[in-house]
């Protein structure tokens, strides 16, 4: 789109949304949000960098393909329930460490890593088709 | 009242004790596959590599199969429950032998696939991402065979769904899209069936796990509409399972993806049908299925001869076989209708000899286009003089699909047609036989024409001969196709105890919820 006013704010616009995808994707464990709502507003942000400066931008910028991000995510997601294999509790079970970093707890656990997989599929598999579509647009 | 201010006892909910090494196999079919169609997805486009990493995958998943189903035969049902929560909170994986033997016949048809699509399935092929999609396929498969609560079971149908679109337009050809649009609109009716049926069942018993379900309906047999929902389930999975008057999608759209696709849906996608139409109507609600065993037992005569006449009637060899699926089907449905032992062993081992028979066929009309020039009937010919081994295998797969000794298409008709006859149901033991009769007749019409027939005048006749990659996929089904024809004891013993878990799953319950656990 050759608008100097969208062109000039739309990095600004897809840095902050990114960033809040993120905050609504560690969010989600015990608040509203997740994986699926923060992957959609991550690529939201991906289809109004790509309105803004063209498909080809945003290939080089995501540097992989959308589906092998999709595909890192399915994994991500499938690995977090077989890590309870190791621990003798049923695939998917919720497992958690507390390190303390700079004096602060952080809890993690494998719902979070699955959680991130969700995230990930659904930026890959979205992205794929939102770009595809831009793409019909541009010709 | 006393209002309990202690906090929630968690314990009685989440499972405590550490689980055994060899129930992980309960899940591990699925996530295997989930895991290899990931990392095949990442290297979508290193063409040469992914089928060397799919066939090696798909060996493990046939190991891991077996391997379950030994577990099953030896000890019984087994069950793993997700993220530590008791049934009926989490969501159960259940196998017991019909669901174990389902999955290794899948995960047999899927390593065949994977071998005959070297051939079949070009580099850009191979970039569409036909492997990826094919363990996706087959997650959803083995998700479908192995798992206990019926909500999951919507799930991996939709999993096999959209991976089934995939393969259906790999090519992208306008033939392809149009064959698509029709097997894709019947079947989202077909699943959203099952999902608002799922609903109701939900509001009726409120549970969705299978084990819980099957212990409740006996005592709601009464109170709780529970024909009306196998009712809607039969004709849910009807349509999947291509039976007739909802069987028109299959011959319309099976003949248009690549051969080794349409080989591939013909093994696996009818029979996931048929399996849930057996685990719903026999071990959920078996009261409801004798109400209506009439209903399916018509159902299942007239998809039988409209299989079998729909068969006679076509020149492209790959619709024929469409209508032979179909065909076969009926069969299956029979053994639904007469119930027992006999009709629910017979139905199971009929399933599992089509998907490997119906394979077979579907790659072995793939070949015989490559050789003979074609698809059509009508310009085929002269296979016979020139390919002898060839011709041989395919003769032998034809007899199988009639229903001939020495192959594994007898056992299953004589189980069905006894059952028939022990239940007083003489009509459908004659159209199970003249069925029968009938394929014979279509598949000699093909043997006569594409085979035996001189090749036409004019032709130049391909005279390359097949190299042994290509026959390798045909020979191995039919090696297995007489191997269970000749040595039927193992098996009909498998399949007769996987009937009787599921007309009395008691082990099945226990399974589930071990005794002093009922909630």
């Amino acid at each position: 789109m050759k608008s100097l006013i969208f062109r000039t704010a739309a990095p600004v616009i897809v840095g902050v949304m990114l960033l809040f995808s993120i905050f609504v994707l560690l969010r989600g464990h015990n608040e509203p949000g997740g994986g699926f709502i923060g992957g959609l507003i991550a690529v939201a942000a991906l289809s109004i960098y790509g309105i803004a400066f063209g498909v080809e931008t945003v290939r080089r910028a995501i540097v992989f393909h959308p589906l092998a991000i999709s595909g890192a995510g399915l994994l991500l997601a499938t690995l977090s329930g077989l890590l309870s294999m190791v621990f003798h509790v049923p695939f998917m079970s919720g497992l958690w460490v507390y390190p303390v970093i700079l004096g602060e707890e952080i809890p993690l656990s494998s719902v979070m890593t699955f959680d991130i997989g969700v995230y990930l599929v659904v930026v890959g598999a979205v992205t794929s088709i939102a770009l595809s579509l831009e793409e019909r647009g541009e010709d | 009242m006393a209002v309990s201010t202690s906090p929630i006892d968690l314990s009685a909910a989440l499972v405590l004790e550490p689980v055994a090494a060899l129930d992980w196999l309960v899940i591990l079919p699925v996530a295997w596959c989930i895991c290899i169609g990931a990392v095949l997805m990442m290297i979508r486009q290193r063409g040469g590599l992914q089928p060397l990493i799919a066939i090696a995958a798909l060996c493990v998943l046939v190991a891991l199969d077996a391997g379950l189903l030994w577990h099953v035969s030896q000890d019984g049902p087994a069950t793993m429950v997700m993220g530590r929560w008791l049934p009926p909170f989490g969501i159960a994986f259940t196998v017991d032998l019909t669901g174990a033997l389902f999955a290794l016949t899948a995960a047999v048809v899927a390593l065949i696939g994977a071998i005959a699509a070297i051939d079949d399935i070009n580099t850009s092929g191979r970039r569409y991402g036909f492997y990826p999609f094919l363990m996706l396929l087959m997650a959803g498969v083995s998700g479908a065979f192995l798992t206990g609560d019926i909500f999951n079971l919507y799930v991996w149908f939709e999993v096999l769904l959209i991976s089934s679109f995939g393969l259906l337009v790999l090519g992208s050809e306008r033939e392809q899209i149009d064959g698509a649009v029709k097997y894709g609109f019947l079947n989202l009716v077909a699943t959203t069936l099952f999902l608002i049926t799922t609903g109701y069942l939900y509001g009726v018993f409120g549970t969705l796990n299978m084990a819980d379900i099957a212990r409740k309906a006996a005592s709601l047999q009464d109170t709780a509409p529970l024909v009306t929902l196998t009712a809607l389930y039969v004709l849910a999975f009807a349509m999947k399972a291509a039976a007739f008057p909802v069987n028109f999608w299959l011959p319309a759209s099976y003949h248009t993806p690549r051969i080794v696709v349409s080989a591939l849906f013909a093994g696996l996608l009818t029979k996931v049908g048929i399996y849930a139409l057996i685990r719903v109507s026999v071990m959920l609600f078996p009261f409801a299925r004798e109400q209506l065993s009439l209903v399916i037992a018509i159902v299942a005569a007239l998809t039988m001869l409209t299989g079998a006449l729909g068969a006679l009637a076509q020149t492209d060899t790959r619709r024929l076989l469409g209508y032979l699926v179909i065909s076969g089907i009926g069969a299956m449905l029979a053994g639904i209708a007469i119930g027992g032992a006999g009709g629910i062993g017979g139905a199971v081992f009929y399933a599992l000899h089509s998907m490997l028979v119906m394979t077979a066929l579907y790659l072995a009309s793939g070949l015989a286009a490559r050789l003979g020039g074609g698809f059509s009937l009508a310009t085929a010919g002269g296979l016979y003089r020139d390919h002898l081994l060839f011709t041989t295998l395919s003769l032998m797969l034809f007899f199988s699909v009639s229903g001939l000794p020495p192959f594994s298409g007898f056992w299953p008709k004589v189980m069905l047609v006894k059952a028939a006859l022990d239940n007083g149901a003489g009509w459908l033991a004659g159209a199970l036989l003249f069925t029968g009769f009938l394929t014979m007749i279509a598949t000699g019409r093909v043997f006569l024409l594409a085979y035996w027939r001189p090749a036409p005048e004019g032709r130049a006749t391909p005279q390359e001969a097949l190299p042994v990659k290509a026959l390798l996929p045909l020979l191995v089904l039919t090696v297995l196709s007489v191997l269970i024809g000749l040595l039927p004891e193992t098996l009909l013993g498998l399949v007769q105890n996987a009937a009787l878990t599921l007309n009395e799953p008691s082990a099945y319950l226990k399974s589930v919820f071990p005794a002093g656990s009922m909630p």
